[in-house]
């Protein structure tokens, strides 16, 4: 039992449980408590244990469901085994349909997995299946390219070279029989075909999740492929999940500071002076003030899509938040993303600015015009857009004054530096008046820019 | 302290809770078997109002002990909630004293003298006499342990939950001026959260996790039954019914367990034999606690009275 135990811990980490060694200890010590002959006793202990949250118990839960249920060979299956199968099955051999044996020869000079499949003990060649799994360290399986090996390597372990052999003899003394067996090795290689593919569930998730997710951490945001903006979503929120964890709980820490002197002596005037009670200074520190302007034209569209799901997701970290998205001008959107859920919102930002072409000169005095006032000194102003403004004037004046108004001006683009001022791209005018600007094509240049923003108000 | 009754299964935790008033789930009843045995403190989540207070109530209560409560808020700190210094007794001592030390001191010819003499006394302001224990240090110096009920404590701040950990795997706490405190008995540890906040995950790691959710339709009836003894069978299929499907709305706060309660009391005080809808629409404020959820649900009354009484006769 401790060795399934064991194998499931690796499952449970496999579908995302964080499974550590003194939670292992811990659950090993519950099931010794509660013994194991009550499934749904079994189960509930695991969870209380193992699991640390709603999802993850959900999670668990299925992964417990499908780690105990083997796979159960079918009815017209004959068993295999390997070694350490008993030797008994000295039984007429019988082909795919049960028990339809009638004939007497006697399996002599069978290898030990011939024996096995033509006694059709379905239990055994379970149980032999089962170890030579193991043999084969199936919990190693991470690819689904790897399934092919592994079945391979089960089936060898049970001994498929003899069964081969025998086969070979048994083709000409006994075809009929040699006809049983072939049928019965069919379904034996069904069989671990399988408890591959279940192998395959229960160990290889966290690694493809990982794969996948580095993947799509390194794609181009703007050319991401329609069926992967869900995932895209998914991954965004981890993302603000994780910058939420990092910068939600310094500030708190640190914000008592020294002894104020001046209030606890007034404070204590009844006592004569005697600080009975004391007052402590609190640090000053600004809270983040974050004014969006996205570009919603053409191909940064999507960036921008991705961009402002990250920003409004960042509720704990910042609150104040106010986003505006232009094309060829410029509207706020803050309250289109508060109300709405994000595929929602996109659309119908896309449906009042979006797709035209871009005019950042007409944008910034739409700008300047209504909204210079949501500046002060405290506010980070971010530009997302690719500054290409088809050759029209592009107000650098006013970017200036925004600069001028701000705490820091960041501008983020998608394209590559080397794009940077070819064709219409005014960024080299534009960045003279930027605190900084960084390419930001990926959701990981997409988390690093909003980190180091969030970052300078800890 | 009464006899501590050791729960030897977990049928005898249902049945020893049931006494108590309290029905729980088989998940609730293996939780406080296990963290009996393994001696772990359970963490509680779930909405408000399934019951996660009343749990450790009934806990203490099966078990006669007595219980210590721990409400978690924002700014919560080690002086609200481990121990403090009597500040003004130490201080009104020393006062008193004075004459004392002089004449302690008296003898000493140098200054060194005198501090060598004063070393001798040195600890004596910061000794247990001047220690006043809050509710985690009583809760470890109970003689015949306790149910240690921390409630809501996603709403305490991050730093408290680490100030938390040392009590919870080892169930002790360090006081720097007297050294450790161990638990004369491991106290029974309730922690609950609300899910305002993700907990630190070294804190979850040191706990069961339990998640208590809304009840199946038998068990709230059985808890109806047990808390309302006044309804009757019919009504009370109705009504858990009825609340059944109104948790099916899209609201800002479900009804749970603990309004299903206040329903049943209501109904009971207005003599209701069954559910009609005009009855439900005067008294569906005491369900749902928003004018919107209100507002949203008020339409569906009939439907959901018509389904509650169908399921009932099936049932």
């Amino acid at each position: 039992m401790r060795e399934n135990l064991h194998r499931f811990f690796r499952a449970a980490r496999g579908v995302g449980v964080h499974v550590s060694p003194a939670e292992s200890i811990d659950a090993m010590r519950a099931v010794a408590q509660v013994g194991v002959s009550d499934r749904a006793v079994l189960r509930d202990a695991l969870l209380l244990t193992l699991a640390k949250s709603q999802d993850e118990k959900l999670a668990l839960g299925d992964c417990f469901d499908l780690f105990f249920s083997q796979p159960e060979p079918r009815q017209d299956q004959p068993e295999a085994n390997n070694d350490d199968a008993p030797q008994d099955a000295d039984r007429p051999p019988s082909s795919g349909a049960p028990s339809d044996a009638g004939e007497g020869q006697s399996p002599e000079g069978l290898g030990p997995l011939a024996q096995m499949l033509l006694s059709q003990d379905r239990n055994t060649i379970a149980a032999a299946i089962a170890s030579a799994s193991g043999a084969a360290s199936l919990s190693d399986i991470r690819y689904s390219t790897q399934r092919g090996i592994f079945s391979s390597r089960i089936l060898d372990a049970m001994g498929l070279q003899r069964l081969r052999d025998d086969l070979d003899g048994l083709t000409t003394t006994n075809p009929a029989q040699a006809e049983r067996l072939r049928a019965a090795l069919d379904a034996l290689r069904e069989a671990v075909r399988d408890t591959v593919s279940q192998g395959l569930a229960l160990y290889a998730r966290e690694e493809a999740e990982n794969l996948r997710n580095e993947i799509l951490r390194n794609a181009p945001l703007a050319r991401i492929e329609r069926r992967q903006v869900t995932e895209m979503r998914a991954l965004i929120r981890q993302i603000a999940r994780r910058l939420r964890e990092r910068y939600s709980k310094p500030r708190k820490r640190q914000r008592r500071g020294h002894l104020d002197v001046r209030r606890t002596l007034r404070r204590n005037a009844a006592w004569g002076g005697v600080p009975f009670l004391t007052a402590w200074k609190r640090k000053h520190r600004d809270r983040p003030k974050i004014v969006a302007l996205c570009d919603v034209s053409g191909s940064v569209a999507q960036v921008s899509d991705f961009f402002l799901l990250l920003i409004h997701s960042l509720h704990e970290v910042v609150d104040d938040v106010r986003s505006f998205a232009f094309s060829s001008h410029l509207i706020e959107v803050s309250e289109i993303l508060e109300s709405k859920s994000p595929e929602e919102a996109m659309s119908e930002i896309m449906s009042n600015v979006g797709f035209g072409s871009s005019d950042y000169g007409s944008s910034l005095v739409d700008f300047e015009k209504e909204f210079m006032s949501t500046l002060t000194p405290q506010t980070t102003v971010i530009v997302l857009g690719d500054a290409r403004s088809n050759n029209l004037d592009p107000r650098a004046d006013i970017l200036r004054r925004i600069s001028d108004r701000s705490k820091r001006l960041v501008w983020l683009n998608p394209e590559g530096r080397l794009a940077w001022g070819f064709g219409d791209s005014e960024m080299p005018r534009y960045a003279t008046f930027c605190t900084v600007v960084r390419q930001c094509a990926t959701a990981h240049q997409l988390e690093r820019a909003v980190s180091d923003i969030v970052a300078t108000y800890q | 302290m009464a006899d501590q009754k050791a729960s030897t299964s977990i049928e005898a935790v249902e049945s020893g809770l049931a006494a108590q008033g309290y029905i729980a789930s088989r998940q609730i009843a293996t939780a406080v078997y296990l963290s009996q045995q393994i001696e772990k403190p359970i963490l509680v989540e779930g909405p408000a109002g399934v019951g996660k207070t009343e749990l450790a109530k009934a806990i203490a209560a099966w078990r006669g002990m007595k219980m210590i409560r721990l409400q978690c808020y924002e700014g919560l700190d080690e002086a609200k909630a481990l121990y403090e210094w009597k500040y003004a007794k130490q201080l009104l001592y020393t006062q008193i004293l004075k004459d004392k030390l002089g004449e302690v001191l008296g003898g000493a010819q140098t200054l060194h003298a005198a501090l060598d003499q004063l070393h001798d006394f040195g600890d004596v302001f910061f000794s247990k006499e001047f220690v006043e224990p809050r509710p985690l240090l009583q809760a470890l110096e109970q003689p015949g342990g306790c149910v240690l009920l921390i409630d809501e404590i996603d709403k305490s701040d991050a730093e408290f939950e680490s100030l938390l950990l040392e009590i919870l795997s080892d169930f002790q706490v360090t006081i720097p001026e007297l050294g450790t405190v161990s638990a004369i008995t491991p106290p029974t540890v309730i922690l609950t959260s609300n899910s305002e906040r993700d907990l630190g995950d070294a804190l979850k790691r040191r706990c069961l996790h339990l998640h208590i959710g809304f009840p199946e339709q038998r068990l709230e009836e059985r808890i109806v039954e047990s808390r309302v003894p006044g309804i009757s069978q019919t009504l009370r299929r109705q009504m858990v019914g009825f609340i059944h499907e109104i948790r099916s709305l899209d609201l800002k706060k479900l009804p749970s367990v603990s309004e299903t309660i206040d329903w049943a009391r209501v109904l009971v005080l207005l003599q209701a034999s069954e559910l009609d809808t005009e009855i439900v629409k005067d008294t569906l404020n005491v369900l749902l606690k928003y004018e919107t959820d209100i507002e949203a649900a008020a339409p569906q009354v009939t439907t959901f009275i018509a389904k509650a009484a169908r399921s009932n006769v099936f049932g």
